[in-house]
């Protein structure tokens, strides 16, 4: 075989392997997000149709009591379960990091949940606070405590990965650093807050943007620990969708929520996305 | 991802305040961690009466499997009442192939992507990337539609390609990555050697990359086996995996509701993963490292 025709063949070689990607480009990011984003621009009922209707379908969605509660709903879990499991996250790992007993033995228990589904995660939570057995005996629940129900079950499912992350970034701070301090007579807890939290930014965003990227997706978790109720107290925006593709034969509206979500997520992942190609390409 | 070398030995013995302060911080953490394993176990092992009468967290007084045996092969799906093996099964068809074609996959474009100059390529691990962030629920009801369009409509081969492709990212970034770091020596080598593509794919870089493929399986296998939403909407009712499964027999129950074997169904939908989990070690942090970096 002459070399130029084996370079060909090689380079047909590294397209072919690079199809099935690129059908995923093509048919799934591209082709689904423009469809999904047409659609919640039509009429489109049970089946899809293509008259247009302008924005209607959002207007529609933003006079929607359960949807509004969904919206509601995802920014009270949502502030409420990053803050927490960042905080739980961050002084698990250090206290993790002072050089600790049995340090593998506390970090399996404490990353385990994450290993588990959130349908387990719902199903272990919803017994534990059930109103009749459960610590709910104490709690009491009611309609509008229970999005804090599924924050706890949230928190004990994600803070182990924070801890991960946390202790990652931890380890990977220069030890001389706290010689500096000892010699200044810095007490540690200025040292933390001061120097190390700093340090740990990366780790902090990506954290952050790890577990604001699950609380759009929250689905599972709702679904089988409450099912959205009592009521409609605790439905989220994935579990609209869900509903009003498959129940509710809704398309225009299931769309446009999902759109609306799309759009809370490029919000959040862009400047995350742009931050990090700058640092990389600054380096 | 280990950090530098922590000092090991004989530590000096000085158990300050804080010290006794730090570590009953690090107990009641772990047992409010522990809590929920131990309690789905516990309630597992009861009697109904026992769990109407009892304490949520007191110890079985006199154990039974039976709820364990009856979640397994008997537990009811509204009128079914097979079990939840049924789901187990499924989700084992379902896994089997998932993991195998999605680690393929995503290994062929990571080393294409790596080694090989295609038009295009740029953009295309930056969709990737951007697109692991993304809901399904902007994907899903159009990817039904073309799945019906094919013919393919909801079955086992469907879920196998959505896991494929949803897997994607995340496993082309993996094994970018990874043969990226690989010296570039080793791949012009092989081509002066005359090793086309695919030959230097399966000859070099998978025997090579034999750490990620361990990491790649370990993601897979939790990933999907944890699997929810997808397996609802594109399985089919015949495929259903083992969390659909679970939580209808948990949440569709008409009538009183069997604690203890919704407990042993949820025991056992859980133990494949921390299996893994446990079996694997910091295998599984390198695997959810792996994938924090993603984007």
């Amino acid at each position: 075989m002459s070399a130029s025709r084996f370079r060909i063949s090689s380079r047909l070689s590294a397209a072919s392997a690079l199809l099935p990607a690129f059908l995923v480009m093509g048919v799934v990011y591209i082709g689904s997000t423009s469809w999904t984003v047409w659609m919640s621009l039509t009429s489109s009922r049970m089946l899809p149709s293509n008259a247009f209707v302008g924005l209607r379908q959002y207007e529609i969605l933003f006079s929607n009591d359960r949807w509004l509660t969904s919206v509601h709903n995802l920014v009270v879990f949502g502030l409420m379960f990053v803050l927490a499991s960042l905080a739980v996250g961050f002084l698990l790992a250090v206290a993790i990091d002072q050089k600790v007993r049995a340090e593998d033995t506390l970090r399996s228990v404490f990353l385990y949940p994450y290993a588990m589904s959130f349908v387990v995660t719902g199903l272990v939570w919803q017994w534990l606070l059930n109103p009749t057995h459960g610590i709910q005996k104490l709690v009491r629940g009611k309609p509008d405590t229970v999005i804090y129900c599924l924050v706890i079950a949230g928190v004990w499912h994600a803070a182990g990965l924070v801890m991960a992350i946390m202790l990652a970034g931890l380890r990977g701070i220069d030890e001389d650093i706290w010689k500096a301090a000892r010699v200044d007579g810095l007490p540690a807890w200025r040292v933390y807050v001061s120097i190390v939290v700093p340090m740990l930014g990366a780790s902090f965003a990506t954290a952050g943007v790890l577990l604001s990227t699950s609380v759009v997706r929250l689905y599972d978790l709702s679904v089988s620990m409450t099912n959205g109720g009592p009521g409609i107290s605790s439905e989220v925006p994935a579990k609209f969708v869900m509903d009003h593709l498959f129940e509710r034969a809704n398309i225009g509206l299931a769309t446009a929520a999902a759109t609306t979500m799309l759009i809370t997520v490029v919000s959040v992942v862009a400047p995350y996305m742009y931050w990090r190609v700058r640092k990389a390409g600054v380096r | 991802m280990s950090g530098p070398v922590t000092p090991r030995g004989p530590r000096p013995a000085r158990t300050s305040p804080a010290r006794w302060g730090l570590y009953a911080f690090l107990l009641i953490t772990a047992l409010f961690f522990l809590a929920p394993l131990y309690v789905m176990l516990v309630t597992s092992l009861k009697s109904m009466d026992e769990i109407r009468q009892g304490n949520i967290v007191a110890l079985p007084v006199s154990l039974t499997l039976e709820p364990w045996i009856k979640a397994w092969s008997s537990a009811c799906t509204g009128l079914n009442c097979t079990g939840i093996r049924v789901g187990f099964f499924n989700s084992v068809k379902i896994l089997v192939p998932s993991v195998f074609v999605s680690i393929i996959i995503g290994s062929l474009t990571g080393y294409a992507l790596s080694f090989w100059r295609v038009r295009g390529a740029t953009l295309l691990f930056g969709a990737m990337m951007s697109v692991a962030f993304i809901p399904y629920q902007i994907f899903i009801y159009p990817l039904v539609r073309v799945f019906s369009f094919v013919g393919l409509g909801q079955s086992l081969l469907t879920i196998v390609i959505i896991h494929t492709i949803f897997g994607l990212p995340t496993m082309t970034l993996l094994f970018r990555n990874y043969f990226a770091s690989l010296p570039p020596e080793l791949f012009k080598a092989a081509r002066v050697d005359g090793a086309g593509f695919y030959q230097i794919y399966a000859r070099i870089m998978m025997p090579m990359a034999t750490p990620m493929i361990i990491v790649a399986i370990i993601l897979q296998v939790t990933g999907i086996w944890n699997d929810f939403i997808l397996g609802l909407v594109f399985a089919g009712r015949e495929n259903l995996p083992m969390t659909v499964q679970l939580n209808n027999i948990v949440n569709s129950t008409q009538g009183e509701r069997a604690y203890n074997v919704d407990m042993a169904a949820t025991m056992l939908t859980a133990l494949l993963p921390l299996i893994v989990y446990f079996g694997s070690g910091r295998w599984f942090v390198r695997g959810i490292a792996a994938g924090a970096v993603k984007g």
